[in-house]
């Protein structure tokens, strides 16, 4: 335990130091890093640790990240405000959507999280919200300036913003995970029915977890948005859920650790195999899929783990 | 009163459409307890593969037929190489593969086809029929998909192939032991499923135009077709398909228009869901613990 806090610790110090080294672009792609990793986070804890599937997380990171946007241009919220609120509207819509899926099996969850995920920017294009929406043009808003007259630039401050939040959830999601709750949500994926007679009430605990889940996607979504500085449908397509769940697995479903390297490998891989043609992310994606599935299920997480249990033994 | 009767007809055509994907998913849902996913993307580069053909210079049949043999030897291959392994997987590991299936499908149709919207031809004449109620397409692709699902259902009930086929989807132990060879069953499955889905991407290119992502939306509605039927019945399935068919263009047409056409699939599948989980005509599943 401790050596993995030390761990932890250096790897925030290594993210700590860009900040100040790094330039603009890249500086912006290690933002995404961290927001993908959150994102990616939510999908861990519901389907590496709940064992539930969703090919939808793609949908609430696009209602985190309209949540912002909409608050942000509509009502001038302060960015850090909308925090709060897209978390909220993400877990409520997440307790819903979960709500009639999750008393069946695994499958139906994926389904109806797909279908979601295909109609979202539909929903998102529909002319009924198009007030606040913006339509198929969607909303741009303004980058956040570094409060108490710090001396950085927003990309700067963005990032340092971005990773305090995601070190806060990734505490809490430990947290979470390690205690009597986790230890319910494990107990639920691998032995349903024992749980069952432990006295745990299966529908409300895979509902709360989907909520949860949705939640930190969404809140993921709405600093996403603050770091792109810009929301439209289109970048909510279901290609987003699936690179979402791509991540997931590359990182190893049931890992805390591996969801930075899943978010690692969805925010660089495409960048490189975009070089090679526009349909090479896609074949990559998939091909990187299909192999973790024969040959490493762990993930690379998962991997790592067992390298590093070998080692300390 | 006449666009409503309008509507109807061409939710029915388009219905056939979802009843064939969705009979396509059925088959292998029945034999294998997975859902492809991929079964949209299969489709997709079958009729890329028809269109292939007819730039050669075959007659349109003649392509169809092409289409549906190549796609026949492919689903089989999928089968083999890549789904035998995760037969008894968990749920995670068969929707990874699924998904990494889609993904592959649909770059490849990018690479070797481009990603720009082609048209596709229709084999039957450009006029209304019957006092403009309906397209010549929309009646000849209705004839064809009901031809193939007749067919089908022929082969499953007439022939000693199709009784072997659904002895091994029903009880693998059991036909194992009299003899049937369950793994090539399967295989033979993924093989029909995947020529249907032919069939049905070559119905409805010409009206909603060929590109890679052109089944996405079609993979949907056929998914709320069969569970809306009932996702262990291929009867049902059918008949969810041309329900969810006449229910989209009602739906499209009077209530929330088209731009929400996607969004009226997913209430679908969430209602059924929600109120009736085992669909119209599906039978309960019970499990032991």
């Amino acid at each position: 335990m401790k050596t993995s806090w030390i761990v932890a610790f250096l790897v925030l110090l290594a993210a700590v130091v860009p900040t100040m080294t790094f330039s603009g672009y890249h500086l912006f792609q290690l933002t995404m890093v961290a927001v993908y990793a959150i994102a990616i986070l939510g999908l861990a804890i519901l389907t590496g640790i709940n064992g539930q599937i969703s090919l939808g997380h793609g949908a609430f990171y696009a209602i985190g990240a309209y949540t912002t946007a909409i608050l942000m241009a509509s009502w001038d919220v302060p960015y850090w405000a909308t925090l709060p609120v897209s978390a909220a509207v993400c877990a409520t819509v997440g307790f819903l959507v979960g709500l009639p899926a999750l008393r069946l099996g695994g499958l139906y969850l994926a389904l109806t999280t797909f279908a979601l995920a295909v109609a979202i920017p539909q929903i998102l294009k529909h002319k009924l919200f198009e007030t606040w929406t913006g339509g198929v043009q969607g909303l741009v808003i303004d980058k956040p300036e570094a409060p108490f007259g710090l001396k950085l630039s927003s990309d700067q401050w963005l990032y340092l913003f971005t990773l305090g939040v995601g070190v806060i959830l990734y505490v809490l999601a430990i947290n979470l995970t390690h205690g009597r709750i986790g230890r319910a949500m494990r107990a639920v994926r691998d032995q349903p029915v024992a749980a069952e007679a432990m006295g745990i009430n299966l529908a409300m605990l895979k509902t709360r977890t989907f909520a949860v889940s949705a939640m930190y996607t969404g809140i993921a979504g709405s600093l996403g948005a603050m770091v792109v500085a810009f929301v439209a449908p289109d970048s909510f397509t279901v290609f987003l859920s699936i690179t979402f769940f791509v991540g997931l697995v590359a990182g190893g479903a049931a890992s805390i650790g591996g969801t930075i390297v899943g978010a690692i490998f969805i925010e660089f891989v495409p960048n490189l195999a975009d070089l090679v043609s526009k349909a090479a992310p896609g074949a990559i994606y998939g091909v990187i899929l299909i192999a973790m599935m024969f040959l490493m299920p762990q993930g690379a997480g998962g991997f790592i783990g067992m390298v590093w249990r070998r080692l300390v033994r | 009163m006449e666009g409503f009767i309008h509507q109807i007809v061409s939710g029915i055509a388009t219905g056939g459409i979802y009843a064939s994907v969705a009979l396509a998913l059925v088959m292998i849902y029945q034999a294998t307890h997975h859902v492809n996913f991929a079964q949209g993307e299969m489709a997709t580069f079958s009729t890329y593969i028809a269109l292939v053909l007819i730039n050669l210079g075959l007659p349109y049949w003649v392509a169809l037929v092409g289409a549906f043999a190549i796609s026949f030897v492919v689903g089989v291959l999928i089968e083999r190489v890549l789904m035998r392994p995760v037969t008894n997987a968990p749920v995670l590991t068969s929707v990874g593969v699924f998904i990494g299936l889609l993904l592959i499908v649909n770059s490849m149709i990018g690479w070797i086809f481009d990603y720009t919207i082609k048209q596709f031809p229709s084999p039957f004449p450009d006029k209304s029929l019957m006092g403009g109620f309906v397209s010549g397409h929309e009646l000849g692709s209705t004839g064809v998909t009901l031809a193939v699902l007749i067919l089908v259902y022929l082969f499953f009930r007439h022939t000693r192939l199709g009784l072997a086929m659904r002895a091994a989807a029903f009880n693998p132990t059991s036909s194992r032991l009299v003899g049937v060879r369950v793994g090539w069953m399967l295989a033979l499955g993924w093989g029909l499923a995947a020529g249907i889905g032919a069939v049905a991407g070559c119905m409805v290119a010409p009206v909603v135009f060929l590109d890679p992502n052109m089944m996405a939306g079609i993979l949907l509605y056929a998914f709320a077709g069969a569970l809306l039927g009932g996702i262990d019945s291929p009867l049902g399935a059918v008949l969810g398909g041309f329900l969810v068919g006449i229910i989209e263009n009602l739906g499209g047409a009077y209530i929330v228009g088209t731009e929400l056409k996607l969004t009226m699939a997913l209430i679908i599948i969430i209602a059924v869901l929600t109120l009736k989980p085992s669909g119209l005509m599906g039978r309960k599943v019970y499990s032991r613990v």
